[in-house]
């Protein structure tokens, strides 16, 4: 019999209830108001009253409404057809809640996540007489381009023989597929869906790996230097306004990555219909479908209740471990975990806990590094490799990272994108600061060549710095030029323009080309009489660059624009320095 | 349904009270009965059977013996067409004389639009300043506040957008409203022939604090019945900033413990629930909110223009009275500014990074370092485009406004120096310049 309850107390999205019976820590629980079934999470067990939050709007709520404990924790169904699908943060799809309850949330409304109906073509894997373990593959069904695996469930902890499979042929995900049994004769039918609790991490893989494959953004900032690692995790700070959003959007179009899980975590409702009206009108360059065939997004926008904004962030991240089980290189991100952080805030505040900085709870540090350890590159049982990879934005408060959230996250990632309100003010986007910001990954390029630049552009830097104290006047010539040069670099290297069709993406082999380009002018002397003659030769030197910057990689224009920025160098150029013609060589051998 | 009326308060905190009581809904209204008269009151807490309640006229001069009424209904409001044209307080009760309204009652602050039912904003709203239709394009369903300090012309910004924007009506929530404001507003929208399309929720200065709480959820319930009903609303909010602060008072007498410089952990999730009603609706009308955040202490990293900035799609700064190109910024303008003019984009990302070279080169100037041609140049430009752009008296449309960018970089600069394309260069350079 199912455990019962009376509500005894409300204060805001916390409910008190006393109980008879037996309750479970993250249990589900229904509240009986105004004849709708609210749900709510056990949050905490004290004697006989317990603590839950309420994952809709509370109003109404009152002394003695009835209470129903489910049995079992807060989970998410897994199986085939969560690709291109648009869920809440509980996993309810909303353009369904949408088709039922009009176009507002209606609360204490819940749709099965997955299509009960849909026919899928299963294939077989697995034999009658195999032994089989969690996450052994059954079958696999086609979803869209990728075999989704049907899978012995992850909560079956036991060594199984397949008793029954069923022939390859049509099937609905509630339909049995096999039949195994366990070594004291218990019989199990297998479907294709099975739940799984988010909070709980999905772990049915042979090893994890170190990160080491650059995972491809088409940002030259991030791929050339602050790279991403498949497996790897990395983190967007920034004041608002500074391009965060725009930059997590440009990625979920652009990884080079199987599956991308977008976590729309507590900010603008607005900003995630750019994605859903989007998406399903591009074509993935990769694949030719559309790009919302390997796209889901879980939507829990700034106005949606705040249990289901915490909740959001696992949902998603326990989706992406589901298909990295497949053996599928899946991209989680989060916009923005902050808002994580405070719905956690939140909660601790009702309960009542001691707060810790900020008033964020004493366990923010230990959440935030539990999420991110989530992430990761594996070897499967059967050899396959498979990888989930997080970028979370963090929104901290006064845009200053002196504060919990971004310290904690920083302390756990392993790359770091620090967007600068001075840049994003000055319109040079991606604001991703270029020399606070770090990644402990490697990029498409070697690190002795990004380091190359990368010296010039300090040293550019400085000498801004420098220019300051003592005017252009006090400037050598020398330094005034890598002064230019770094500017160069920054106004057609690290500034890509999001808006601009070809500029927004910029592939691997194009990444390269510019940089030996880079390596070019960075390791070249040039022969200026005058500060203003340089000013004036590097500003029509960038006009040309980012002429060529919106041309069409590999094409006939692309060329020609190529050849006349090649002869306009060569007209000011007398040498390059000896490191930096034997890095162009050594970068144009590897092309 | 008759509802008890209990005559025991057994406690009173700031502008909380609370009643032992039965029966009672988490969020439910009451009437509280005092000798300086009557006054509504909203459940914030249940704990078994004492009821905490937030009285919206302040807690001054109750006494333990004051009835307490339940209403049975959360709050509501009267909506029909009877509310044009017509001024109400924060509660809803009439400001004007006219009568009271109490047909068609609607809940507010109810749920939240289903993301998936939203259309992507396409309209731009056109004002004749420069700073916003060219560098900061408004957007029909765009949620946006004025960030200015506290002598700015705020108000004044606020109603000449309001009066200039093709909208099918304004409603006008004030908060905390000086009266001079409030008449200033009333007079505005009289002269510009919009009161008989405007609703007004007016809680003033004088009024007790928490009565603000109301006016935007009122406002915004009331927008929502109209939009739906067809009609493009023009919501303005002024000053959240004391919205936020009576949310601050409650929260300090509950005891919750405050996150930020006194402000409650859920101040951003209490803004946001607000400022996500700005919606454009497939098939029938919208809500644009034009808000105004004073900053405390001129200070944007401030809690409350903090969290507003995380929230609002985007924010026009107002400083020494004019709109800094520098902090502004419309989230929206690219869903527009692609299909108004080919060069709008580059023209407007162009000049403003020019205008940041200008700021340097003001430095260097201030600094007494010798300037080069290119900082001359520089100074010259800046100076045109703060006359020219950010002049709020200038009323000029978008398309005028380009053609005057093209002239001043003309005026100042040679083509490569602009850094912008060579074909929009082509086509827009100005041909008498050099
Ligand atoms: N890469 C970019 N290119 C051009 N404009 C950008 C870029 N990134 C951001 N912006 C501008 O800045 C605005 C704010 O960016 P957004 O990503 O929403 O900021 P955040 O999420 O950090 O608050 C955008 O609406 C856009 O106008
Ligand atoms: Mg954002």
């Amino acid at each position: 019999m199912k455990t019962k309850g009376k509500v005894v107390g409300v204060n805001g999205n916390m409910v008190t209830i006393n109980v008879e019976g037996r309750v479970s820590m993250n249990e589900v629980a229904y509240i009986s108001t105004e004849g709708k079934k609210l749900k709510s999470e056990v949050i905490r067990v004290q004697g006989a009253d317990v603590q839950a939050q309420v994952f809709e709007i509370t109003t109404g709520i009152g002394i003695g409404d009835e209470v129903e404990f489910s049995g079992d924790m807060l989970a998410v169904d897994l199986g085939p057809g969560l690709l291109g699908s648009v869920y809440d943060g509980l996993q309810n799809p909303l353009p369904k809640l949408a088709a039922e309850a009009g176009a507002f949330l209606e609360r204490g409304i819940y749709i099965d996540a997955l299509e009960a109906e849909k026919s899928w073509e299963f294939k077989p894997i697995a034999k009658v007489g195999d032994t089989v373990t969690k996450a052994d593959y059954l079958g696999s069904v086609k979803e869209g381009i990728f075999d989704h695996k049907i899978m012995v469930p992850f909560n079956f902890f036991n060594t199984y023989k397949v008793k029954t499979i069923v022939e390859a042929g049509t099937y609905k995900i509630h339909d049995t597929i096999a039949k195994i049994e366990d070594e004291d004769g218990n019989v199990f039918d297998i479907t294709m869906v099975f739940k799984w609790p988010v909070k709980r991490a999905i772990d049915c893989y042979a090893e994890r790996l170190k990160p080491e494959e650059p995972m491809v953004t088409m940002v030259r900032l991030i791929d050339t230097f602050f790279p991403v690692a498949k497996g790897g995790t990395y983190c967007i700070p920034g004041p608002f306004g500074a391009g965060k959003t725009v930059l997590q959007q440009a990625t979920s179009r652009n990884a080079a990555v199987d599956i991308v899980i977008i976590a729309a975590c507590g900010e603008r409702a607005g900003e995630v219909v750019e994605t859903l009206k989007e998406f399903p009108e591009l074509t993935d360059p990769r694949t030719g479908k559309s790009l919302m065939d390997r796209t889901v997004i879980i939507c829990n926008t700034s106005s949606m209740p705040v249990a289901s904004r915490e909740a959001s962030v696992y949902t998603a991240v326990t989706l992406a471990e589901y298909y990295r089980q497949m053996g599928l290189d899946v991209l989680l991100l989060a916009d923005s975990t902050s808002r994580w952080a405070q719905a956690m805030r939140e909660m601790s505040g009702r309960l009542e806990e001691i707060p810790g900085e900020e008033a964020f709870p004493a366990y923010l540090e230990s959440s935030i590094a539990g999420f991110y350890e989530r992430a990761g590159q594996v070897r499967l049982k059967n050899g396959a490799i498979g990888s989930v990879t997080i970028g979370g934005t963090v929104s901290p408060a006064g845009g200053n990272f002196e504060e919990p959230v971004t310290q904690a996250t920083l302390k756990v990632v392993g790359a770091f994108h620090g967007l600068s309100r001075e840049r994003s003010d000055a319109r040079k986007y991606p604001a991703i600061h270029p020399i606070d910001s770090w990644s402990k990954y490697e990029g498409i390029i070697p690190e002795q060549h990004v380091g190359y630049a990368y010296k010039v552009l300090k040293r550019g830097n400085e000498v801004e710095q420098m220019m300051k104290v003592v005017g252009e006047e006090g400037t050598s010539i020398d330094d005034y030029v890598t002064y230019m040069k770094s500017e160069y670099i920054d106004a057609v290297y690290f500034q890509q323009n999001s808006f601009d069709e070809v500029d927004a993406a910029v592939g691997v082999d194009r990444q390269k080309a510019m940089f030996s380009l880079m390596l070019d002018i960075c390791s070249a002397t040039f022969d200026f009489s005058t500060k203003n003659e340089a000013r004036d030769w590097f500003a029509k030197l960038r006009q040309l660059t980012l002429d060529l910057n919106s041309i069409v990689w590999d094409t006939s224009d692309y060329k020609t624009k190529q050849d006349e920025i090649f002869s306009y160098i060569s007209s000011k150029k007398s040498s390059n320095d000896e490191e930096g013609q034997k890095l162009i060589k050594e970068l144009e051998a590897v092309k | 349904m008759k509802k008890k009326i209990y005559s025991k308060i057994e406690s009173i905190a700031g502008n909380v009270i609370s009643v032992k009581a039965e029966d009672v809904k988490y969020k439910e209204l009451a009437e509280v009965s005092t000798a300086y008269g009557r006054s509504l009151a909203e459940v914030i807490k249940l704990d078994k059977d004492l009821v905490s309640l937030q009285v919206f006229a302040g807690g001054r001069g109750i006494s333990t013996g004051d009835e307490v009424r339940f209403l049975g209904h959360p709050m509501q409001v009267s909506f029909s067409d009877n509310l044009l044209g017509r001024i109400f307080d924060g509660s809803g009760m009439p400001r004007d004389n006219g009568p009271e309204l109490a047909d068609n009652l609607i809940s507010i602050g109810g749920p939240s639009f289903n993301p998936a039912m939203r259309i992507i904003p396409r309209n731009m709203i056109r004002t004749g300043i420069p700073m916003i239709d060219l560098f900061n394009t408004l957007v029909e369903s765009q949620k946006l506040p004025i960030f200015s300090s506290s002598g700015e012309p705020y108000n004044e910004l606020l109603a000449r957008i309001a009066l200039q924007a093709e909208v099918d009506m304004i409603i006008l929530g004030g908060m905390g409203l000086k009266y001079d404001d409030y008449l200033f507003f009333k007079e505005t929208l009289e002269q510009g022939g919009a009161l008989s399309r405007s609703i007004m929720f007016i809680h003033t200065a004088s009024d007790p604090v928490v009565e603000s709480l109301l006016v935007p959820d009122i406002s915004l319930a009331v927008a929502e019945k109209f939009a739906l009903k067809g009609k493009r609303v023009l919501v303005l909010l002024t000053d959240m900033t004391n919205f936020a602060d009576a949310m601050k008072e409650i929260a300090i007498t509950q005891e919750q413990v405050p996150s930020n410089r006194g402000y409650p952990g859920d101040l951003y999730s209490q803004l946001a629930s607000r400022y996500e009603k700005a919606v454009d609706i497939e098939g029938a009308g919208s809500i644009t909110i034009l808000g105004v955040t004073t900053m405390p202490g001129d200070d944007v990293t401030h809690p409350i223009p903090d969290n507003t900035g995380y929230i609002t799609e985007g924010q026009y700064y107002l400083k020494g009275g004019r709109i800094e190109p520098f902090g502004s910024l419309s989230r929206l303008k690219q869903q527009v500014n692609d299909k108004t003019r080919r060069d709008h984009r580059a023209v407007m990302d162009g000049m403003i990074k020019l205008y940041a070279s200008y700021k340097e080169a003001l430095e260097k100037k201030s600094m007494g370092f010798s300037l080069s041609d290119w900082d001359m140049n520089l100074l010259k430009y800046g100076k045109l485009f703060e006359q020219n752009m950010m002049d709020l008296s200038v009323n000029i449309s978008l398309e005028d406004a380009l053609n005057k960018g093209w002239g001043i970089l003309a005026e100042c600069f040679t083509k490569e120096q602009t850094g912008l394309k060579s074909d929009l260069i082509e086509e827009f350079w100005p041909k008498n310049a050099r």
